[in-house]
């Protein structure tokens, strides 16, 4: 994590936005460069400021036809969206960001809340670069292709259930592919196994 | 609430700014040739509910966009079951059948230990499809008809069934298919038929997805809504 994150808060009510910039008063690597009560100038601001976060209110971006999260998101692809909820918003609305600080949050909550999100990202940025298999996960690979279930495999390995799960997911992340099926053509590709070992 | 397109604009303009919508309009059996007319009168024309074809248009277009219940009322479960009867069949009939061909044709090409697990990922993935779409015929519509009608024959089913399970297979399996076409195939195997076969996925891809859009955003919340209504009748 950043030594210092800079955030932007986007509130109509001043007494939210100022109440919520008051959280990170005595926070050493967190800081409240700009408040705005509307998004016309959010944009601009954006480009100038190049903040971390921003915390805003959902229902300023749904109606408003100056500028959408969706754009935002595209234009800065690092920035951490997060919703300040005053009011009833949709579901489908608050999927869009990255976490949601609530009305009745305390202090630790919002800044943990907060601190959770900058660690994903810096450690989602450093798994990024490894993209080969390594060797354990390539025998699971092979497993999954043979046809073997976890347990199996997990029996196989002589490891727990949980550690091939582990091993699953960074396979996923690494070759793109989910399903078994696709993984089998992917070692058959890769000269992993040969044709006579995949479960007909 | 942001309503993207309005009846009064022209059909025409509609379709060649957004041109994922043209997929939409046979969808509705709306034919092209439609001059100057604007969207409410070309609807008229093919006896198209104009709200509903505008809410379709705009889920499909805006990802951002979620409708309130107060858009959903234009809402009529015989045109929403036709729609997506004709979706499902515009996917399973027309666009696998052409993605298939094309594949078929490069896993020929391919080293035969190669192209027996390729045929048979695709076949797997052409069957996924096919049970998740005989599942909303034969399952979700139904219900949906006898919820309409309220008939007795709804007890022991809820919408909430469907949410969430629905879709999301379907989309990692043609993204598998496309890192397997980009990726890992070796890169001499018909070069020029796998940029084309890998745009129509991608193409596919962004459709199923507005698709699913339309099932979660339209049609889950209208039965929600449906469901509770009848609750309250009894």
């Amino acid at each position: 994590m950043k030594a210092d994150n800079k955030i932007i808060i986007v509130e109509p009510s001043y007494l939210l936005s100022s109440g919520l910039a008051h959280c990170f008063d005595d926070s050493q690597n967190l800081t409240v460069t700009v408040q705005l009560d509307s998004v016309e100038r959010l944009h601009e601001k954006l480009n100038i400021n190049n903040p971390d976060i921003l915390i805003i209110n959902p229902l300023l971006l749904l109606y408003s036809d100056v500028v959408s999260l969706r754009q935002i998101i595209h234009d800065f692809p690092d920035l951490i969206c997060m919703a300040l909820v005053s009011s009833y918003v949709e579901r489908n609305v608050l999927k869009q960001y990255k976490d949601v600080i609530e009305l009745n949050d305390g202090k630790q909550k919002v800044i943990s809340k907060i601190y959770a999100l900058l660690n994903d990202s810096c450690s989602n940025a450093a798994q990024t670069e490894s993209i080969e298999l390594s060797n354990r996960e390539t025998d699971v690979l092979v497993a999954i292709a043979k046809g073997l279930t976890n347990k199996e495999i997990s029996e196989q390995l002589f490891i727990s259930v949980h550690t091939v799960i582990t091993h699953r997911k960074n396979i996923i992340k690494k070759t793109g592919i989910k399903s078994v099926s696709g993984l089998t053509v992917y070692a058959l590709l890769n000269n992993l196994i040969d044709e006579s070992e995949v479960n007909k | 609430m942001k309503n993207v397109f309005s009846e009064n604009m022209k059909m025409a303009d509609l379709v060649c700014h957004n041109s994922k919508l043209l997929s939409v309009l046979s969808r509705f059996e709306i034919n092209l040739g439609f001059g100057d007319h604007s969207i409410e009168e070309v609807c008229k024309m093919y006896n198209v509910d104009t709200q509903f074809f505008l809410l379709i248009c705009n889920v499909y277009c805006d990802e951002d966009f979620t409708p309130h219940y107060e858009d959903l009322k234009c809402v009529n479960i015989d045109s929403m079951i036709k729609y997506l009867h004709i979706s499902h069949n515009y996917y399973l009939h027309e666009r696998l059948p052409h993605i298939e061909e094309h594949f078929n044709r490069i896993i020929e090409a391919c080293p035969s230990k190669y192209a027996i697990p390729l045929k048979r990922f695709f076949d797997e993935y052409k069957n996924e499809v096919a049970t998740h779409f005989e599942y909303e015929e034969t399952v979700v519509f139904p219900y949906l008809k006898a919820l309409e009608n309220k008939t007795s024959d709804i007890l022991g089913y809820n919408i909430g069934e469907f949410k969430g399970t629905h879709s999301s297979i379907i989309e990692d399996n043609l993204n598998d298919l496309l890192n397997i076409l980009v990726k890992y195939l070796p890169a001499d195997v018909f070069p020029k038929e796998r940029i084309e076969i890998s745009m129509d996925i991608i193409e596919l891809s962004a459709d199923i997805v507005s698709h699913a859009m339309i099932e979660d955003r339209i049609l889950i919340p209208f039965v929600e809504h449906l469901e509770l209504n009848n609750d309250e009748s009894r």
